[in-house]
């Protein structure tokens, strides 16, 4: 997994709450057997002026120019800043594959939807959680006439900013071990075959059923 | 000791080991696979060399992207490339690892979310995974069910656990009895509309009191479906005997002493009642009216004799700002009628809708009369192909078509646009599905969320009616 220790990196306001994953990558780019090729369709429905397909050439689409990541001030960006509860509904592990190839490292939001949340993380994408006051601050620091650049240090949990602007966030430490030494989740639950085989043994004998077919 | 919830008898059953920073890992009884989130872990057990840890636990379908016409002449009938592909992988993956896999045509097929209720391999007491949100449907059963991405789809299929955290208690309780013709999915989308989409982010939710209790098992599956669109990734209810008559017989269901055994087991698989809740919620039931979604997202819901809401009376900003961008995109008005809403397209299906039940009430609205002509197409796609034969042997398919349906094969076809089913843009579709955000049944289409009943009165009508009406 990608490691996440500190990034700086320009901040791209995206002010809308209830942002679901069929926004942050539609459904038709779904199809594909990769984990990569999803940057370019990232708000596909919002960054293009016409429907999408898988297939097409995305570079010849016409862009949305009201988008604000068709701004040329957020070329570059790094940094994502949304409302609440960003990437509910489905659970598509696509989402965080395609905010990671546009460039992003890290999203900052008041709220997340668990499912975004956790796969995020397994990603190395960072999804900060700061106070609402602290993020209407970034989103007035932001969509200035020039763009602002963050710096987000996940060894020391915190977030700096232009004009005075600082905050800390809280994370879980396990997670936090894993994105800054870039830990194999599946290689480190493996060193626990053994309690694994212990917990099969305990419940087969009290629930054979679980384990006729 | 303090009396234990439901949602934590089932943490603790499953609880392998608990880690000192606050993780622990949890053991998986039943993994369900589908096609769009699985390639690319199967491809990360191939390239670490590793194999899955407990086969039998993982059952395989296909249902995002087949189409719903023609299904019996298997994989070729799926006329886009990519699709195909999609579904070709999952069928070679599932030979390579030895996966169980119900394939396309199979009449054993569907929805995932119906097949493994309709299998008995969703059983009181389990814990469910798979690749999809929509897995709280099977906490019906008194199963720690949820959705995951594609990351711990690797991870189970690997470790046969979950690295997870223990997540909040919450109840809702819907007190009873509901109203004349009121249905598990008006009772979901009310409970949505009154707790918003985040409301039960970072929680199990207990579905509870005399308006769960009086669902059927199909009904209460319509409940969970839906307890992700409330922001919380489980969804619950306690074990009664409609639990164990439903899960009887079933073709991966315990039999013998084994069965015996399972039911003794799975009585306890109830909240005690001096269990603490983190969150209560408690909803007069016998209020609940037919629900209709009007917004682009599933708390933007009301009952079907209300209105449109005004984003001008509403304070917060962000809130007004969401509801202004609704009506933009659903071509509303403010404080228009709901009934005065028209429909393009009707569709019934879905994991949350799809189930023998819903089309027997779908069916029984529309029998003996006909689709309104401005409607453009109304579709019934069964969950799974054994609910489609059943429905077939009860005739239900004569009564659709007779009446103007198209009567398909099964799938998760118009929910969400992977497949040949879609709206057009600026179309409005009644739906039976579980979202209604922009997009999500095509691009630019406009998504009423409701249940079976009221897309069949509508699909009539040409616009929203008040099924109650007509029944």
């Amino acid at each position: 997994m990608q490691q996440f220790v500190k990034e700086t990196g320009l901040v791209v306001p995206l002010d809308r709450s209830n942002i679901d994953t069929d926004q942050i990558i539609p459904k038709q780019y779904l199809k594909s057997i990769k984990r990569s090729g999803f940057g370019v369709n990232l708000f596909d429905d919002w960054r293009y002026m016409e429907p999408g397909e898988p297939g097409m050439d995305h570079a010849a689409r016409p862009l949305n120019p009201d988008f604000v990541l068709n701004d040329p001030r957020y070329a570059g960006a790094g940094i994502l800043l949304v409302r609440d509860n960003f990437g509910c509904g489905s659970s598509r592990e696509h989402a965080p594959w395609a905010i990671l190839e546009y460039g992003f490292k890290a999203v900052i939001a008041p709220s997340y939807a668990d499912i975004f949340f956790n796969n995020s993380f397994k990603n190395g994408l960072l999804p900060v959680i700061l106070a609402e006051s602290e993020v209407d601050a970034l989103f007035a620091l932001a969509t200035g006439a020039n763009s602002v650049e963050l710096t987000i240090d996940l060894q020391a949990q915190t977030v700096v900013g232009p004009n005075g602007f600082g905050a800390s966030f809280d994370i879980d430490p396990f997670r936090k071990t894993c994105l800054l030494e870039g830990l194999d989740e599946i290689g480190l639950s493996l060193k626990d075959a053994d309690a694994i085989r212990a917990y099969e043994a305990k419940r087969a004998a009290d629930a054979p059923w679980l384990f006729r077919n | 000791m303090a009396g234990r919830t439901l949602y934590d008898k089932l943490w603790d059953s499953h609880l392998v080991t608990q880690r000192d920073d606050g993780s622990a890992l949890v053991y998986i009884d039943r993994h369900l696979l589908h096609e769009v989130t699985s390639p690319q872990a199967f491809e990360g057990l191939s390239l670490t060399g590793r194999t899955p840890w407990r086969l039998a636990a993982n059952l395989a379908t296909v249902d995002h992207n087949v189409p719903t016409e023609n299904q019996s002449a298997g994989v070729s009938a799926i006329e886009d490339p990519t699709s195909r592909l999609q579904v070709q992988t999952l069928d070679e993956n599932c030979d390579a690892f030895n996966v169980t896999q119900f394939k396309m045509g199979d009449p054993r097929a569907g929805i995932v979310h119906v097949i493994g209720p309709e299998q008995g391999a969703t059983l009181p007491g389990m814990t469910v995974v798979c690749g999809d949100s929509h897995t709280a449907t099977h906490g019906a059963f008194a199963a720690l069910a949820h959705g995951i991405g594609t990351s711990e789809v690797e991870h189970v299929l690997a470790t046969q656990c979950l690295v997870a955290k223990k997540m909040k208690n919450m109840r809702v309780t819907v007190t009873g009895p509901l109203g004349f013709s009121v249905t598990a999915k008006d009772v979901i989308l009310a409970i949505i509309g009154q707790i918003g989409t985040a409301g039960g982010t970072g929680c199990a939710i207990e579905f509870a009191g005399e308006g769960i209790q009086s669902l059927s098992m199909e009904g209460r599956m319509t409940v969970c479906n839906m307890a992700i669109e409330a922001g919380a990734r489980v969804g619950l209810i306690a074990v009664d005997c409609k639990t164990i008559d439903y899960v009887k017989d079933r073709p991966y269901s315990p039999s013998g002493t084994d069965w015996e055994k399972a039911v003794e087991a799975w009585t306890d698989l109830v909240s005690d009642s001096d269990a603490q809740f983190d969150h209560e919620v408690v909803i007069d039931g016998s209020v609940i009216e037919p629900q209709v979604s009007w917004g682009t997202n599933p708390e933007m819901v009301t009952g079907v004799s209300g209105h449109v809401p005004d984003p001008d009376v509403i304070d917060d900003p962000i809130r007004r700002g969401a509801f202004e961008r609704a009506l933009t995109y659903m071509g509303l008005k403010a404080n228009q009628p709901i009934k005065s809403i028209r429909l393009d397209r009707v569709f019934i299906g879905s994991c949350t809708n799809s189930r023998i039940e819903d089309l027997r009430e779908a069916a029984a609205v529309v029998d003996g009369k006909r689709v309104a002509d401005s409607v453009i197409q109304a579709m019934v796609v069964p969950g799974s192909g054994l609910v489609k034969e059943q429905a077939e042997a009860e005739g239900l398919d004569v009564i659709f078509r007779e009446a103007g349906f198209e009567w398909r094969d099964p799938g998760c076809s118009m929910c969400l646009a992977m497949n040949a089913d879609r709206l057009g843009p600026g179309e409005h579709c009644a739906s039976t599905s579980n979202r209604n955000f922009e997009g999500r049944q095509g691009t630019g289409g406009r998504t009423h969320l409701v249940s079976p009943v009221m897309a069949a009165a509508a699909a009539i009508a040409g616009h929203f009616v008040d099924v109650r009406d007509w029944l």
